[in-house]
């Protein structure tokens, strides 16, 4: 490896979990309240990609889909790392299942410079599917490994290990790959306030669905070019068990569990 | 090839053995075939998997599209893909369920994606309604939203999550067809270079799990936890705290997703109970837990609660079941 690689990092921005308000009564999910930052595991993903830069040289462009406001993830990104950042904002783009957005960052991709190897994190934790990475292969007919939480980059070969199911998988691939890590790849480097400065200094590109229209089919972004809808949306009240709860007597409580509990398990 | 609709089931297997999560999607699968009255039709692909395509039959399927091939042995992602991506466009079923397992979710998205189909993720609820759409029920935002999900296109995919659905009595006497497809291999291009396995945790299958969370204050601590799960052959589990910390494998993490389990006892010691952690258990038979805060939410879920400090109550669980044995 002596030119390095070109690396494509994909972010997304999401609501901060622990902030996002349920009401019961109406069924509506409110995430306005909530503060946003970029997807705990693209932070693993950002971190695997600035040790294998460290390593052999090249570049890394960040990638989001989302409103304006996630040109703050983006800022993120080129603070801890990233050299170029593209935003892909659109209202055509809104509301896209994994499919439409899968294609929409393979679109954007087609249209960039070529790339090697493509990082993210192994999921988001608002939508929680995992499927984003390895749909946006098979639009780009690469191949993935999902899961890695060891990466190694050598001889123009990468080695990942992952888990699958209880059995860990050392696997070895050509470029160009997509690869999704896990929490456990690395550790996240903070970002310094000279980071941020420089960072600053940065155009994020912004291209729209007419400019990716030039290589994509514009039917298949966002809602429209979303094969699955949400149907409706049900907030399930907290549930309750009765149980009995001891509050002042340990002895009394254990006695109790001890008989009621554990006696079918008494040899 | 077959004109009748199917409901198709993806049949998992490594090294011959089926993945439990295949004979839930079989029992799901019938009664929304029976309900489509459509046939129910599953594939497996391996190496020497004649006696497992029975099996699928005896767990309910009319029908066993069977593909043998040594590459299919194990994992072999394009393979697996390339083949699945033409039976579908052969036998265009109504629905596609796989399981929501590392590898499920792996194929699932990269068929989904060929095809241009959509795929909903880690259901834990699949039903017709009265109108004969099919409705995909998955958690969302950790568990605190359930989210119904259709899908306009065919087949309607979904990756269904392990020990929600139920399987069928096992059957030798039913009767179904098996039909050999003939393998069309492609380059892998991703070398297996080795694998073992990862530990013999298997949270999701453990019939006892003694848990413990941040209310644990030390890695050493989870010795005395050990101590109660060894009375019982339990197995030890923990919520995401200690895992962060280092302290113990993340196979032992409960909520972590694909780590839904369903034992007969669970006993949480110093768990508060996010809402992930919740998710996770809340299926448990019995549950027992032990904090120090009386309004810890995993109050609000347990059989049994004990205010207390776990470092009192625990050492008393064990003297006392320790006693009882005498």
């Amino acid at each position: 490896m002596t030119t390095g690689l070109k690396i494509i990092v994909l972010v997304k921005q999401v609501p901060v979990m622990s902030q996002v308000k349920f009401d019961v009564d109406r069924g509506k999910v409110d995430r306005s309240s909530a503060d946003v930052e970029i997807n705990p595991f693209d932070l693993n993903a950002l971190e695997a990609a600035v040790q294998i830069k460290e390593k052999t040289g090249g570049s890394i462009l960040a990638i989001s889909m989302g409103p304006a406001r996630a040109e703050l993830a983006l800022r993120d990104a080129l603070a801890r790392g990233a050299d170029r950042a593209l935003l892909l904002r659109d209202r055509k783009f809104a509301g896209a299942d994994t499919l439409a957005t899968s294609y929409t960052l393979a679109s954007a991709i087609r249209q960039a410079e070529g790339f090697d190897l493509i990082l993210t994190g192994e999921k988001t934790v608002d939508g929680d599917t995992g499927q984003v990475g390895p749909e946006l292969a098979e639009h780009l007919d690469i191949p993935h490994i999902a899961h890695a939480y060891k990466l190694d980059v050598s001889d123009e070969r990468l080695v990942a290990v992952c888990d699958m199911d209880g059995t860990s998988y050392t696997l070895e691939v050509g470029f160009p790959v997509l690869v999704t890590v896990t929490k456990d790849a690395n550790t996240p480097r903070l970002s310094t306030f000279r980071d941020k400065v420089k960072a600053r200094q940065v155009a994020v590109e912004v291209k729209s669905a007419r400019e990716l229209a030039a290589v994509a089919d514009a039917a298949k972004f966002g809602a429209p070019g979303s094969p699955t809808w949400v149907h409706r949306v049900l907030i399930p009240s907290a549930e309750y068990r009765k149980g009995r709860i001891f509050t002042d007597s340990v002895d009394e409580a254990v006695a109790e569990i001890v008989t009621e509990v554990f006696r079918p398990y008494h040899r | 090839m077959a004109a009748d609709k199917e409901v198709l089931v993806f049949a998992e297997q490594r090294e011959g053995v089926i993945n439990p999560v295949t004979y839930e999607l079989l029992g799901k699968g019938r009664e929304l075939a029976d309900k489509l009255g459509v046939v129910l039709a599953s594939v497996i692909l391996g190496s020497q998997v004649d006696s497992a395509a029975a099996e699928l039959i005896y767990h309910g399927a009319d029908r066993v599209y069977l593909y043998d091939g040594e590459i299919l042995a194990d994992f072999d992602l394009l393979n697996y893909k390339h083949n699945m991506v033409k039976l579908l466009r052969e036998t265009q079923p109504e629905i596609f369920l796989l399981g929501a397992t590392h590898w499920g979710r792996s194929l699932g998205a990269r068929v989904a994606a060929a095809l241009g189909t959509g795929l909903t993720a880690d259901c834990t609820g699949l039903d017709i309604d009265k109108n004969g759409n099919f409705v995909q029920i998955r958690p969302a935002f950790s568990g605190n939203v359930l989210a119904h999900i259709r899908t306009r296109t065919r087949p309607q995919m979904a990756t269904v999550r392990y020990k929600i659905m139920k399987s069928l009595k096992r059957d030798t006497g039913r009767k179904g067809e098996i039909i050999k497809k003939e393998v069309e291999l492609v380059p892998s291009l991703i070398a297996i270079l080795h694998k073992e396995k990862a530990s013999d945790i298997n949270i999701a299958d453990a019939e006892m799990i003694v848990s413990g969370g941040a209310g644990l204050k030390k890695a050493e601590d989870f010795a005395l936890l050990a101590e109660l799960a060894g009375l019982f052959g339990a197995t030890v589990g923990s919520s995401r705290p200690p895992v962060d910390s280092g302290w113990i494998g993340r196979e032992h993490q409960v909520g972590f997703s694909g780590n839904t389990v369903k034992p007969r006892v669970y006993l949480a010691c110093g768990i508060s109970g996010s809402p992930q952690h919740l998710a996770g258990m809340r299926e448990s038979d019995i549950i027992i837990a032990i904090n120090t805060d009386p309004s810890a939410s995993i109050f609000r879920i347990a059989d049994y609660g004990i205010v207390g400090d776990l470092y009192i109550v625990v050492p008393r669980l064990i003297k006392s079941i320790k006693e009882c044995r005498r």
